[in-house]
């Protein structure tokens, strides 16, 4: 095994144990803590990929400033184990059947594509995830795309601030 | 042995860079502490610590010894470990940055080529902006597991005063970044070493703009909402005692330091001493005048950050978000477009 191999697998082991650290944590703002450090692995596997802007991007936006509103509405609801909202058998049971389904549906799917099998991972190859030809790409091919997405952008914000004045 | 073949020699020269700096980061801030006392005291015509060795220079070491040696409470209903990791949070933070600032020209020893910079990365700035709003967590952690209202309180007003500043702070950047056409750090301060003007000419508008985030960044005075005494009592660290507490006001201090170092970079030349030429010079000779004259120019806007603090009232709530959003981001927003436009008319 190469360094680059070990780092993917404890990369890869470090995202799954936070990941599922997010789930079994009983305190609100434990989960949010650690679904952070999901965020850093998987800046972690972009950075092995040759993507640094995509990593720290990544890093800026959802560990930076998303999981800091997260952690500002649990706060400020002040959410407590002992008040949490008691949810009925029924429920978890039908929760953990759609979940469970979906996570069959998105395994057979890995193992079917045609493209995905005997490959590896590629590991500081492409240049696609740098910043000069990430916007080259978004300002030539993908432009109608990116300003669509703009817009998009534009008008939530738009909302946002008219729902914020009411 | 495939897994164990490095550079080593490559990796004990990282090593050693980043001791060294910590160390140093750790060293001025410490000594920073002192500047501020003796400067508030300058200002308002009183002597200042003045009793620990000559001019109280050992006043500092007192502090530390003082914060080591104190009990440690940890509040019984607090979360113990989020407790904990809030300080140590804050501080690696505000250290992480040191990694991408270039501190001088390469230098010689034992037939090698040291750069005096501990990573070249090409996305230098965007780093920086990740450990800034790394930095936030720190207190919102502290502040959430002290299980205290007036520090849950206060963790509050510093992540929206983080956020609100960190989005005119990155517009104010992007001027800068079209005139250089490079995230790196070192090429930003290479550019101006071999340019006639630092950027701060060509920049004046995004330069104040980002000077005051920064201030707002740090926690400083007029800035320094999160910790109003009159309001919150002592702020988020209310329930910190012993070095835990000596930990977030150190943090507070290498935050100064770091982004002193990062304006001085961007916009001020870094380690270029105008009017000499480098070249007449031995190369370490060079690469020492280099980081004598970065170090100048980091103390210099200290002092500029300290004579703020003493001189200037805090900003009540509101004042400090209407600043933010209202005219900050605006005039981030303008100074965008009028460089964009002139980089056109130029073309």
């Amino acid at each position: 095994m190469s360094t680059l191999e070990i780092l993917f697998y404890a990369l890869s082991a470090f995202a799954i144990i936070s990941a599922v650290m997010v789930l079994v944590s009983k305190n609100p703002i434990h989960s949010v803590l650690w679904l952070i450090l999901v965020f850093f692995a998987i800046s972690g596997h972009y950075i092995l990929l040759n993507a640094q802007f995509l990593a720290i991007v990544n890093i800026i936006v959802y560990a930076g400033a998303i999981m800091v509103l997260f952690l500002f509405v649990i706060m400020l609801m002040n959410i407590k184990q002992e008040n949490e909202f008691k949810k009925h058998l029924l429920v978890k049971f039908i929760g953990v059947l759609s979940g469970g389904s979906f996570l069959v549906l998105l395994v057979s799917l890995v193992k079917q594509t045609v493209q995905l099998q005997g490959q590896k991972v590629l590991l500081k190859e492409g240049n696609i995830g740098l910043i000069h030809p990430l916007g080259k790409a978004l300002f030539t091919d993908y432009v109608v795309p990116f300003e669509i997405s703009s817009v998009l952008f534009l008008s939530a914000m738009v909302g946002a601030v008219i729902i914020g004045k009411k | 042995m495939t897994i164990l073949s490095f550079d080593w020699a490559f990796i004990i020269e990282k090593l050693i860079m980043i001791a060294i700096i910590v160390f140093a980061s750790l060293g001025i801030a410490l000594y920073t502490t002192f500047g501020e006392r003796k400067v508030a005291a300058i200002l308002q015509d009183r002597p200042g610590p003045s009793r620990a060795g000559p001019f109280g220079l050992l006043q500092p070491l007192a502090d530390g010894l003082k914060l080591i040696t104190k009990e440690e409470i940890i509040p019984s209903h607090a979360d113990k470990w989020l407790f904990i990791l809030g300080p140590g949070l804050a501080m690696t933070a505000s250290l992480l940055t040191c990694a991408v600032i270039p501190w001088g020209t390469a230098i010689h020893v034992f037939g090698r080529t040291v750069e005096l910079q501990i990573a070249d990365i090409n996305i230098g700035i965007l780093y920086v902006f990740a450990v800034v709003s790394m930095g936030v967590y720190g207190i919102m952690i502290g502040g959430w597991a002290s299980n205290n209202k007036f520090s849950l309180l206060s963790a509050l007003r510093a992540a929206s005063q983080a956020i609100s500043y960190e989005l005119a702070m990155g517009l104010a950047l992007i001027g800068l970044l079209m005139t250089t056409g490079s995230l790196s750090l070192k090429t930003i301060v290479e550019a101006q070493v071999a340019g006639n003007w630092w950027n701060v000419v060509y920049q004046p508008l995004g330069f104040l703009i980002f000077f005051i985030c920064a201030m707002a960044e740090c926690n400083r005075t007029p800035f320094d909402l999160p910790e109003a005494e009159n309001e919150l009592n002592f702020g988020y660290h209310q329930e910190y005692s012993s070095m835990k507490l000596g930990f977030y006001l150190f943090a507070e201090y290498i935050n100064m330091i770091m982004s002193s170092a990062i304006m001085a970079s961007m916009y001020f030349g870094g380690y270029d001493l105008p009017f000499f030429d480098e070249s007449t010079v031995a190369p370490n000779i060079a690469a020492m005048i280099g980081v004598g004259t970065l170090l100048i120019k980091i103390v210099l806007f200290i002092f500029l950050f300290m004579w703020i603090r003493w001189t200037i009232p805090r900003f009540r709530y509101d004042q400090l978000m209407s600043l933010g959003w209202k005219t900050m981001i605006p005039l981030a927003l303008f100074n965008m477009l009028l460089t964009g436009a002139i980089i056109l008319a130029k073309l």
